[in-house]
């Protein structure tokens, strides 16, 4: 179907030389090729990502910051060496403000109590949206229930935008902190992250942007982007699961207290009085994740090496061509269709629970997610119990669209 | 697709699409609401007992796939006359039936054993079975039960 189809762009015949840098993408799916359009979970790996994991524990891995030997030194300084990378992935001031973390989820943590949760009062409140991922919901709440402070949620309208008179008119003399998700991982909506950062600083608001699905998908500058906090999992950047970033202004950062003590994060420690390390070593207490975090590097080098205005133009192509696809069949109900969206597609097929759809896709060779998307309270906002996601990564083609348009003509002929 | 065809069975297929029992009970005497948090499936379950403590009748409402609305299905159907220790006996026949990937087929199931195909796929076990989980909490007067 695709040979007929007009050309996907500029980068279309880049699509498969990437395709051949992932080796899951070779391995057939119940006898089919691999559609695999669950990217916005966690994307899959580039040999590249594969083989800095596997050279680190071959060649050279020991624990790092402590070894006067060359092994520790060589690792240390690969380790250390991502902060850099990082720091022009995101195009931030100073590679002190490069946090490694687990992933996003344990970034939001580590703000919440680290620096939110000493300023809040009984009363004051936290700004987030109505799109948030539980991650960047459930953080919020535990700290309101340790200081009384309360949880305000900025509404969505019907067609996955942000309510920005919503949030507007939420941002008043009690808010404290606004945390913002930039890509929606539900609806694919791009919010307007400066705009609402903007609106915060006038009142003197801190904003954290939540970036797990941005990082991976568009060019990303929180200098120009103007957020006191930005967080990525390593994961969803082509990279392992268990790394991730938290970048944080140095000003912010230099005053928090750490979130988790232990190793690698004290000045001196005795039984008396214990001092801390200067950020970002603060943060980073105990033997962090380190061939994750140096493969997380190469992963950041691979989109480098890709572009990522080549990145972005492809995917919204496929984007288009599935949006149009999609619309075709009839019975198709999609949920979020904002102007600006990321390669992220909801729907609802009528008569079809998702879960169902998800399975006989499965035996199609088509990895889609069903479900809530952990995203419950937006589920409720557009009244769904689930829906199917297809969400597409730079080794997406239109194949992999046409293979999830056969297999829902084939659950429809299954359950018609 | 004939993997398919082992998976939705036309039984399960015409019970999801008709819903045997699929209305409240009044009067009845036990009820329970069960969730499957991770696919959203959502079923409300009401029954009545008789006299001597066999269910005389059964229904239930909400939404959810076709595996979890038809097991759901073929359960009050099969359920109607039986004690609640039948029932409970039942239920484990069927839970080895759905869970054990070498389980023969168990004729003494019935209908149910449309469901057995589930077997081979894990992830949608908790579907067929939520139903059964439900009707337990019924019984036992828990109110609500989740399967996660």
């Amino acid at each position: 179907m695709s040979a007929t189809a007009p050309s996907a762009g500029p980068r279309a015949l880049e699509v498969e030389r990437i395709r051949a840098d992932f080796p899951i993408l070779q391995r057939p799916m119940n006898g089919k090729r691999l559609a695999f359009l669950d990217s916005a979970a966690s994307a899959q790996k580039p040999q590249c990502v594969i083989d800095a994991e596997r050279e680190c524990y071959e060649t050279y891995y020991a624990n790092i910051h402590r070894g006067v030997y060359q092994l520790s030194q060589r690792s240390t300084q690969a380790y250390e060496g991502v902060r850099p990378i990082v720091q022009r992935f995101i195009n931030a001031p100073d590679e002190r403000e490069v946090v490694f973390v687990r992933g996003a989820t344990e970034a939001i943590n580590l703000v919440a109590q680290s620096f939110v949760r000493p300023m809040l009062s009984p009363g004051d409140e936290i700004l987030i949206t109505g799109m948030e991922h539980h991650a960047n919901i459930v953080p919020w709440q535990l700290v309101c229930e340790a200081t009384g402070a309360q949880l305000v949620v900025a509404p969505v309208l019907d067609d996955g935008q942000l309510d920005m008179e919503g949030l507007r008119a939420r941002i008043g003399p009690k808010t404290r902190f606004v945390s913002v998700v930039h890509v929606s991982n539900t609806l694919g909506t791009i919010n307007p992250v400066e705009a609402i950062i903007s609106l915060a600083h006038e009142q003197g608001v801190p904003v954290l942007v939540d970036g797990a699905q941005s990082a991976p998908h568009m060019p990303v500058d929180v200098q120009a982007m103007g957020a006191d906090f930005y967080c990525f999992s390593a994961h969803k950047t082509y990279g392992p699961s268990g790394a991730g970033v938290l970048w944080g202004r140095y000003e912010h950062l230099k005053d928090m207290p750490p979130y988790q003590g232990g190793g690698d994060m004290i000045r001196t420690v005795s039984f008396e009085k214990t001092t801390y390390a200067e950020p970002p070593q603060r943060f980073e207490a105990g033997t962090p994740n380190i061939a994750g975090v140096i493969a997380m590097g190469r992963g950041l080098e691979y989109i480098e090496s890709v572009g990522r205005e080549a990145m972005i133009a492809h995917e919204q192509g496929l984007l288009d061509y599935a949006m149009d696809r999609l619309g075709d069949i009839p019975g198709m109900r999609f949920i979020g269709t904002a102007p600006h969206k990321a390669g992220v597609v909801s729907f609802l097929l009528d008569g079809v629970h998702p879960h169902d759809m998800g399975t006989i896709l499965d035996m199609e060779g088509v990895a889609v997610r069903v479900g809530h998307h952990c995203t419950q309270p937006l589920m409720e906002r557009f009244e769904v119990p689930a829906t199917v996601r297809a969400s597409f990564g730079l080794y997406n083609d239109r194949d992999d669209v046409d293979a999830l348009v056969d297999g829902l003509h084939r659950v429809k002929e299954f359950f018609g | 697709m004939s993997d398919l065809r082992e998976l939705y069975q036309e039984v399960i297929l015409d019970h999801n699409k008709q819903p045997r029992n699929f209305r409240a009970v009044d009067p009845h005497d036990h009820e329970a609401d069960g969730y499957n948090p991770l696919c959203g499936d959502k079923i409300h379950l009401e029954l009545r007992l008789d006299d001597s403590g066999r269910i005389e009748d059964i229904g239930f409402t909400g939404e959810g796939c076709a595996i979890s609305t038809a097991s759901a299905s073929i359960m009050t159907e099969t359920l109607k006359g039986k004690t609640v220790a039948e029932a409970n006996a039942l239920f484990d026949r069927f839970h080895h039936q759905v869970t054990d990937e070498a389980s023969e087929l168990d004729p003494s199931l019935g209908k149910l054993g449309v469901l057995a195909g589930v077997r081979d796929y894990p992830m949608r076990v908790k579907c067929a079975t939520l139903a059964w989980h439900t009707l337990q909490a019924a019984l036992e007067d828990r109110g609500e039960i989740s399967t996660e």
